[in-house]
């Protein structure tokens, strides 16, 4: 049977556009020695990366790169733990989700970093920083994207204003969600419009009552996805006119002329990141820290938020990005960060109060 | 038949093969998800080999009950339509000509090759407001707007029910095929009118392949997780949605394996129970 959620949005969303200029990217050439392996996911992400950032990379710095492909979720984290007790390394580098960065640190995958190599990693925003605990570092964040809520713009022409806006009645059964706590976030969310902010979310007690609001969302809720794809076609369609998407995708879909629109709420979007770690058991730490220190320059950053639709994780000042460049990848306003300590503590707990919210 | 046990220690060669492979593609999977089924879940797909009772002991709750509970009732209600259906129209190609029958076996086959995301897909557009039968039912005037019918339990169990149809068929197509005509021509001499056979002497007939293949499609249908997900609604999500979930998604193997177990367990009673209540009801 197949399993549609290997499909990742970025694979769906431009390989089409993405694959001439990956046929037209320099081969790598491997001029002696191994050359660094970096992992970023496959598909739309890997691409990216093979045509606009690795061939710029080994011109600056005679670096070599072996492009790896990675999968989303957790399997690359359990298949990295499992090299790295066998002392092999299937990537220098890799691009992993917050909390299978913490995962990784728990069991001190990840190769503590010289910052002092790195002079760089003092632009990307502290947010998006990761310490061991004794001050070591474990990961820098790489790229970032947002959520915020689409709306097709036949069916509902007005801009929404917030996210409180999706728990009106005039919606009834006509919002798209994401499916699963850990990747919908509509607990930070909803702490962030009704509570005050994501700091709320601090005990069970808490937990619940903010979960008990995110459930008077059910009534309006048509479809609870996982897969991007179905959510997307179906709000270009207008089947489904109004729910949480990535901001760059919906921005595109609009591009190409599709009634549809993202809107910004004014609590914020949700931001959500991938972070460089680096395997221990890698003995190509400093060709690794040169990559990290390369990717995150400010002049880097605007790139791939021109070519790739991420968002900076740089201060928007150090960056030459026009207001309109900024605003397709990015905002001003102060995001809604997942409370990713909480989804690396309780995740079976969450997971299942989100089940049995959801479910019954 | 005859049967007889081999004179010499190496008449027993040829069943090696497949002794070797039932054990090494079959019994080892299973024992290490039953042995998994009681480790100590880590999280990030990572877990402790010690033995715990934790797994078996939060999948008992109300929750997970009701849950089972979802997952019986649409693979019941899909063995049955595919029986409903699949029955008759089994029947009434047997006995039509031999070019008609190639041609639907094909079309039923091809069913089978497809992928189940794509039907899925398929369906979901089908039921659509904007693009489905929900314009056309408009069109016609039955509808005053346009409506969805998905994602819903019908959806659910339209989708499902068009998988498990060519295994109703496959199913019931060699049995059906071996009834002699003498049979339908006899009741009908009797005075039977040809509906009323059909349900008076050739179903009863057939009574013991019907419940045969109505519980395998039931157990088939049972692993179904995909189609939950893209054409139902979350209280119409299996207990095979919440398996994939926890494997898949929140890399939890020793909670996936405690759920699988459970839900094999159950199904196994369960078909046992039919099984003994269908022999007993053969005899009466």
């Amino acid at each position: 049977m197949m399993k549609s959620s290997a499909l990742s949005r970025r694979t769906l969303l431009k390989t089409a556009s993405a694959l001439p200029l990956a046929l037209a990217a320099p081969a790598v050439l491997r001029a002696g020695g191994e050359p660094l392996k970096v992992g970023v996911y496959g598909g739309y992400f890997q691409d990216s990366f093979d045509s606009f950032v690795y061939p710029e990379f080994t011109k600056a710095t005679g670096i070599e790169i072996e492009s790896i492909a990675v999968p989303t979720g957790e399997a690359w984290l359990i298949q990295l733990q499992q090299a790295a007790r066998a002392k092999r390394a299937p990537a220098d580098v890799s691009m992993m989700a917050t909390v299978s960065i913490m995962r990784g640190m728990r069991t001190g995958l990840w190769a503590p970093l010289d910052e002092a190599a790195m002079p760089n990693v003092s632009n990307i925003l502290p947010t998006l920083i990761n310490r061991y605990d004794d001050g070591g570092l474990a990961a820098v964040g790489a790229v970032s994207w947002y959520v915020t809520v689409a709306t097709n713009t036949d069916v509902f022409p007005e801009p929404i204003e917030s996210w409180a806006e999706l728990w009106e009645p005039k919606y009834e059964d006509s919002l798209g969600l994401l499916a699963l706590v850990s990747n919908s976030y509509l607990l930070e969310i909803t702490a962030k419009t009704f509570f005050g902010g994501t700091d709320y979310l601090s005990s069970e007690e808490t937990i619940r009552e903010v979960l008990a609001k995110v459930a008077e969302l059910k009534p309006n809720t048509r479809l609870w996805y996982r897969d991007e794809a179905q959510f997307e076609q179906a709000l270009k369609s207008g089947e489904i006119p109004i729910g949480q998407y990535y901001h760059d995708v919906t921005g595109l879909a609009a591009a190409d002329g599709f009634p549809v629109r993202s809107n910004f709420p004014k609590e914020g979007g949700l931001r959500e990141s991938g972070n460089w770690g680096v395997a221990r058991v890698s003995d190509k730490i400093d060709e690794a820290q040169i990559f990290i220190d390369y990717m995150s320059q400010p002049s880097v950053q605007a790139m791939l938020a021109r070519n790739l639709g991420t968002a900076p994780n740089v201060a928007r000042e150090s960056m030459d990005l026009t207001d309109e460049e900024f605003a397709a990848v990015s905002s001003d306003i102060e995001p809604v960060i997942p409370r990713y300590d909480l989804h690396f503590e309780r995740t079976d707990w969450l997971n299942q109060i989100w089940a049995e919210m959801l479910q019954a | 038949m005859i049967q007889s046990r081999p004179r010499t220690p190496l008449g027993y060669l040829p069943i090696l093969l497949p002794a070797f492979a039932l054990i090494a593609f079959y019994i080892v999977p299973f024992g290490s998800m039953v042995g998994m089924s009681f480790f100590h879940n880590l999280g990030g797909g990572a877990y402790e080999e010690v033995f715990t009772l934790e797994n078996y002991a939060r999948l008992v709750s109300p929750f997970f009950l009701s849950v089972l509970g979802t997952s019986f009732e649409v693979a019941f209600l899909v063995a049955l339509f595919a029986i409903v259906i699949g029955f008759p129209f089994t029947y009434l190609l047997v006995n039509a000509r031999r070019g008609t029958q190639v041609f639907w076996l094909i079309v039923m086959l091809s069913v089978l090759s497809l992928s189940e995301a794509i039907i899925g897909f398929a369906w979901s557009t089908l039921l659509s407001r904007t693009a489905g039968i929900g314009v056309l039912f408009e069109a016609l005037g039955l509808t005053e707007k346009a409506q969805s019918y998905a994602p819903s339990l019908g959806a659910v169990l339209a989708g499902v029910t068009y998988i498990a149809m060519p295994y109703a068929v496959l199913l019931l197509y060699p049995i059906l095929s071996r009834i002699e005509p003498d049979i339908e021509q006899a009741s009908r001499t009797l005075g039977a009118s040809p509906l009323r056979a059909f349900f008076n002497v050739i179903v009863p007939m057939h009574r013991t392949p019907i419940v045969v293949s109505f519980v395998m499609i039931f157990v088939f249908t049972l692993g179904s997780y995909l189609l939950p997900q893209i054409l139902g609604r979350p209280t119409n999500w299996t207990l095979s949605v919440v398996i994939s979930d926890q494997a898949l998604l929140q890399s939890n193997m020793p909670f996936a394996a405690a759920l699988s177990i459970f839900l094999m367990t159950v199904t196994i009673l369960l078909v046992l129970l039919v099984t003994l209540i269908n022999r007993k009801g053969a005899k009466a």
